[in-house]
């Protein structure tokens, strides 16, 4: 089979520096808020195995403002900031053409003033309505109007690639987008789409209604709303982990990646289907149609075949890299996987995580099942399998090259990076056991147990283990901090790669024939309103106008 | 667009495991009868206290073998906080907030639902076995969330 270079410029592109900069800046701050995320984290943990260390955290005002900012930092700034710098880098190393330099900062300068405003609400305990910000709790209005900041962040990220990619186009009329810029292109294209529910929520409802504009808010209607944004969320953060597995993985492994435009049908696949699948988070809600649920439910599973296409290509292609590097027999090749690479190891770990978690979402998904587990402490189980552990590992693996890439110094310590990887996975795979069985026993979710006036003695194991698990989730994380911090603060001026490692695939994008119409986003963003209409629009006609009900509670 | 062989076969298979599931499902909700809360009617908040049925909480017979549940959440407690129905009996839950979002998930059963204010929650259940079983307020409602519960005795 003859390989076909998916790249137009082999000899390398690099961004101008003071982009490069800012897109260094943008990233740090989401590895800074993981790291701060963790601390609370540990907390939490620990509390499900009945011990408390809220005591050692001076100017915490209870368990439930660490639990916001363990969501807000861990969950929204950590995984955006990452993709706000990564995308738009990706996008311009594929397409070869640097980005719009104002925009890159304005973006930046967005996310770190979001940032001070929700550090602020946050810190000062005005905020603590955990990061799915349910009315009628109330926050402060700093703390939706520093998400909103953050939201339109990512908006001018977008519009930076798509400047980017609208550039290259005209500069190659008829060509095929190369792979890595269309993918990374789509994942935020689908989350633009995605994020519009949330931005009604916010500057429609909550924001006024925070400053008083607005008396009272429809607490059905802005939660419908957060999940309308809040399920393809997820995989807003999934996707940028979907492009390192698809684009630089294979390449990092010695590996090529099978087939082009079934990688794009698979993106395209995720666009369409990650949004009209939120009510499958309410099913227990009243006042939405059982029917509608049920239709939720099936384009649910329908957003599992991507996943299971990706788990065919991406292993697929790390088996070419293991059998080029002498692997041999039915599952030789595994064992000559490069198990000595952090970046490669930590994304692997990565991939394996999401085996399970994407199994427990399916449970999750599960219409009537899903009265066993929903607000249990499954649900945290599950998806710090996802989003905790497909992602974080991602993000962590990409970072053992990445940050090398960006400020020109080699990895600090290779032998830490690789521990901080397996010390992670191991702990999360503990504290995720724990949760899901206490879970199924009835442990409920977003519950400081220490101070419970309840208990079940069932859901000891679970929680000990929860305990267990994530104290080493915490120390992985504690030294992933430290190797990029000494990897940008000390690591040796030489050694660091000089350019992103992207993959070649098997069978070249076709240049005639139906598969050019993959490229046509803006005929895939037409599908993916028309099924959001479908799915959504019976509810919103049948429930609205708005029934503003709820006045503003602060209970924090 | 070429997809190999054994892409091919774990694709079918993977969708045939989806729709096995989805038959599962189809099965349970309509074969077994097991439903999710739909809409059942809305309600103000503020005046919860004088809006039937919840101005006067409590089980009441309503049928043969048919009660009604009639449940409110506020911080941080429910009212009644406990209630007692018989076993083998069809219960139907009908609750509502007076406050904020609640959660109202019984133990070792699939009861398992939202109070959101401004709607009314309604679901039915059998208990097969007398015992004690502890309601738990799973959705984060202010600082005293962890104190929030309730008990259903099923003599």
């Amino acid at each position: 089979m003859k390989a076909t270079p998916t790249v137009l410029d082999p000899a390398g592109f690099e961004l101008p520096p003071d982009q490069k900069a800012a897109l260094r800046w943008t990233i740090y701050i989401g590895y800074f808020a993981l790291t701060a995320g963790i601390f609370h984290g540990l907390a939490q943990a620990l509390s499900y195995a009945n011990i408390d260390i809220l005591r050692f955290f001076p100017g915490l005002k209870g368990y439930y403002q660490g639990l916001t900012a363990h969501g807000v930092a861990n969950a929204l700034i950590f995984t955006f900031a990452f993709s706000n710098g990564f995308l738009p880098l990706m996008t311009a190393r594929a397409l070869g053409r640097p980005l719009v330099g104002w925009l890159v900062h304005a973006a930046l300068a967005t996310l770190v003033i979001g940032n001070v405003l929700v550090i602020y609400a946050v810190t000062t305990n005005q905020a603590s309505v955990l990061f799915t910000a349910y009315a009628p709790l109330q926050a402060h209005w700093t703390f939706y109007f520093g998400l909103v900041l953050v939201v339109v962040s990512t908006w001018l990220a977008l519009v930076n690639m798509l400047v980017v990619l609208r550039g290259w186009r005209r500069e190659h009329p008829g060509a095929r987008i190369p792979l890595l810029g269309y993918i990374s292109v789509i994942s935020y294209v689908m989350w633009l789409l995605a994020s519009l529910p949330i931005a009604v929520s916010f500057l429609g409802f909550l924001l006024p209604w925070s400053l008083g504009l607005m008396q009272k808010i429809d607490p059905l209607l802005t939660r419908t709303l957060f999940w309308f944004t809040g399920h393809a969320i997820v995989y807003a953060w999934l996707l940028p982990a979907y492009v390192s597995w698809y684009a630089l993985i294979p390449a990092q492994a010695g590996g090529r990646l099978i087939s082009d435009s079934y990688t794009r049908v698979v993106f395209i696949l995720f666009l369409i289907l990650s949004i009209p699948t939120g009510f499958h988070h309410q099913y227990t809600d009243p006042g939405i149609p059982e029917s509608m649920k049920a239709v939720h439910a099936v384009l649910t599973f329908g957003v599992v075949f991507p996943s299971f296409a990706t788990a065919f290509s991406v292993v697929a292609a790390l088996e070419i890299g293991g059998r080029a590097r002498g692997g041999r027999g039915l599952l030789g090749w595994v064992a000559k996987l490069p198990w000595g690479d952090p970046s490669v190891v930590a994304q692997m770990l990565a991939m394996l995580a999401f085996v399970f978690g994407g199994v427990s979402g399916l449970i999750n998904a599960s219409f009537t099942m899903n009265q066993v587990i929903h607000n249990t402490t499954w649900i945290p189980g599950h998806f710090h399998l996802t989003v905790g552990a497909a992602v974080t590992l991602t993000h962590m693996g990409v970072a053992f090259w990445l940050i090398p890439y960006l400020t020109g110094r080699g990895l600090w310590s290779r032998g830490q990076a690789l521990t901080s990887a397996w010390v992670y996975t191991i702990g999360v795979f503990i504290f995720s056991r724990g949760m899901i069985s206490a879970g199924l026993e009835g442990m409920p979710r977003r519950t400081f147990r220490v101070a419970a006036t309840y208990s079940n003695p069932a859901w000891d194991f679970g929680g000990m283990l929860t305990g267990i698990g994530g104290t080493l989730m915490f120390f992985g994380i504690a030294q992933f901090f430290v190797v990029i911090a000494m990897t940008a603060l000390a690591g040796s001026r030489a050694g660091s790669p000089r350019d992103i490692p992207i993959t070649e695939t098997l069978t070249a994008p076709a240049t005639t024939g139906w598969e050019r119409h993959l490229d046509r986003l803006g005929l895939w963003v037409l599908v993916t309103v028309v099924l959001c209409v479908i799915a959504y629009g019976p509810f919103l006609l049948t429930y609205l106008p708005p029934k503003l009900v709820s006045p503003g509670y602060r209970l924090f | 667009m070429k997809v190999h062989t054994y892409e091919r076969v774990f694709l079918w298979l993977g969708g045939a495991v989806l729709v096995a599931c989805l038959a599962a499902l189809v099965y349970g909700s309509v074969g077994l009868g097991l439903h999710l809360p739909t809409k059942a009617g809305t309600i103000d908040p503020q005046a919860v206290a004088v809006t039937p049925p919840f101005d006067r909480p409590g089980v009441r017979q309503v049928g043969p073998n048919a009660y009604e549940a009639v449940m409110i959440g506020r911080i941080w407690s429910f009212t009644p906080a406990q209630i007692e129905v018989p076993a083998g009996a069809d219960i139907t839950f009908v609750l509502t907030s007076a406050d904020v979002i609640h959660g109202f998930n019984l133990e070792g059963t699939r009861v398992n639902m939202m109070l959101i204010p401004g709607q009314i929650t309604r679901n039915r259940y059998r208990f097969k076995e007398p015992g004690e079983y502890t309601i738990i307020c799973h959705e984060y409602c202010g600082v005293g969330h962890h104190t929030m519960y309730g008990k259903v005795v099923v003599k």
